[in-house]
């Protein structure tokens, strides 16, 4: 195949555009999917503070590199989960990407911000890894934001993995959640007068307009040595066979994917207009991170929180807990 | 040919392309990249018996997105 721009040599096709590139046009292809969706959802301006949360993996690592191309004030944050040799691979992978680019990068470790890592929480809550982990990387990827002082947090959901979750709402017709899916989220201000404060900082998906095979092929004309391997807990997660269903209509009729994102964004998304709106939410006794408010007479403790003193209480009450498997997928 | 991570040998008789080997492996070419020689190929690339390949899987599975 010959690229579209130059008519040299191809080495990416992406059907969905009709369309193959060589290297440099590849790369200059994906640099402007990134712009227009950051420009299209008004994600952020030329001089925002962005913090990006990294994982090694090819799609933060892919999007880090794309918006310090892209001459953006973008800082990393990685958050050590603790899961292993998978851990520790993927922060090496994340430093010498930082060092090699002299981008600046701050790592934090759940075991030392709060006492658990990704598989004591699983096993002492009795909760599959993925939902725990989820809910603690939410949580401490805002705290960081807003410790930190960033406007905007930036994380690397690329066409994908917005079409898999979405696909996953509507199976479930979790209406609540697709109030929430779209390329930005808000910020949510507490508090009123001189108590006002930022509770949850705004978050951004600039990848929206690339798929999953694309932020891969980008991480590798670019060089970048991202960590190929999953994590191991990833194991039974729906997510995965959501994608691989999604991949086989992509197949056979190119577009699919885009067509069902940004169509839901364009004709349906404002039907589930968010919920919770502000006057629902308080801030939690414990940590001060907004929560639903709760029913009467009910503890105002937010979800992290509760995930938190439990696995503290079975640790301290010596709770024999179920080992978690640790097996990769395939 | 040769195919890495993980690292196997497949039999095939004479040129295919990118399409037929993944074909023959049962493998949708949306959820893949096949690499030669450290460079991507597109789907109508001819392949060659003596060629090492690698088809990198590309779909991830984490439910917390990136950091997955
Ligand atoms: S696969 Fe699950 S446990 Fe592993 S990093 Fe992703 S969300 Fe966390
Ligand atoms: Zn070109
Ligand atoms: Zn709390």
């Amino acid at each position: 195949m010959k690229c579209k721009v130059c008519r040299g040599h191809a080495v990416v096709d992406i059907r969905r555009h009709n369309a193959a590139f060589c290297t440099d046009h590849f790369t200059e292809h994906i640099h402007n999917q990134v712009a227009k969706a950051i420009k299209e959802f008004h994600m952020f301006g030329p001089d925002a503070r962005l913090l990006i949360a990294v994982s090694g993996g090819k799609d933060s690592l892919a999007l880090w590199d794309i918006l310090l191309q892209l001459g953006y004030d973008v800082t990393g944050f990685y958050l050590d989960l603790g899961i292993g040799s998978y851990s520790t691979r993927s922060k090496e992978a994340t430093i010498a990407f930082a060092e090699e680019r002299d981008a600046k990068l701050i790592v934090r470790s759940l075991a030392e911000e709060h006492g658990f890592t990704v598989p004591e929480l699983a096993s002492l809550t009795n909760r599959v890894p993925c939902s725990g982990c989820g809910l603690n990387k939410r949580y401490e990827f805002n705290r960081a934001a807003l410790e930190e002082g960033f406007d905007i947090l930036v994380t690397g959901h690329n066409l994908d993995d917005e079409v898999a979750t979405l696909f996953g709402n509507v199976l479930h017709w979790n209406t609540d959640m697709l109030a929430r899916q779209g390329p930005v989220l808000e910020e949510r201000v507490l508090g009123e007068g001189d108590r006002r404060r930022m509770a949850l900082v705004r978050k951004v998906k600039p990848l929206v307009r690339v798929a999953e095979r694309e932020t891969a092929a980008y991480a590798v004309v670019r060089g970048i040595d991202y960590i190929v391997e999953e994590c191991p807990m990833v194991e039974g997660n729906v997510q995965h066979k959501y994608k691989e269903a999604i991949a086989m209509l992509e197949e056979s009729s190119p577009g699919t994917k885009h067509q069902m994102y940004f169509g839901f964004l364009k004709k349906a998304a404002s039907r589930f207009a968010d919920e919770t709106d502000a006057a629902n939410l308080v801030g939690c006794a414990n940590c001060g991170s907004p929560t639903i408010a709760p029913e009467a007479g009910s503890d105002r403790v937010c979800s992290f929180c509760r995930m938190q003193s439990l696995a503290q209480r079975r640790r301290d009450d010596g709770y024999r807990a179920r080992p978690v498997r640790v097996r990769k997928r395939r | 040919m040769r195919l890495r991570n993980p690292d196997r040998i497949i039999e095939v008789s004479g040129p295919r392309t990118v399409p037929d080997l993944l074909r023959s492996l049962e493998i949708v070419p949306e959820a893949v990249l096949v690499i030669r020689d450290a460079t991507l190929l597109t789907r109508d690339e001819e392949l060659e018996e003596h060629d090492e390949l690698e088809v990198r899987p590309v779909l991830s599975g984490g439910a917390g997105g990136p950091g997955s």
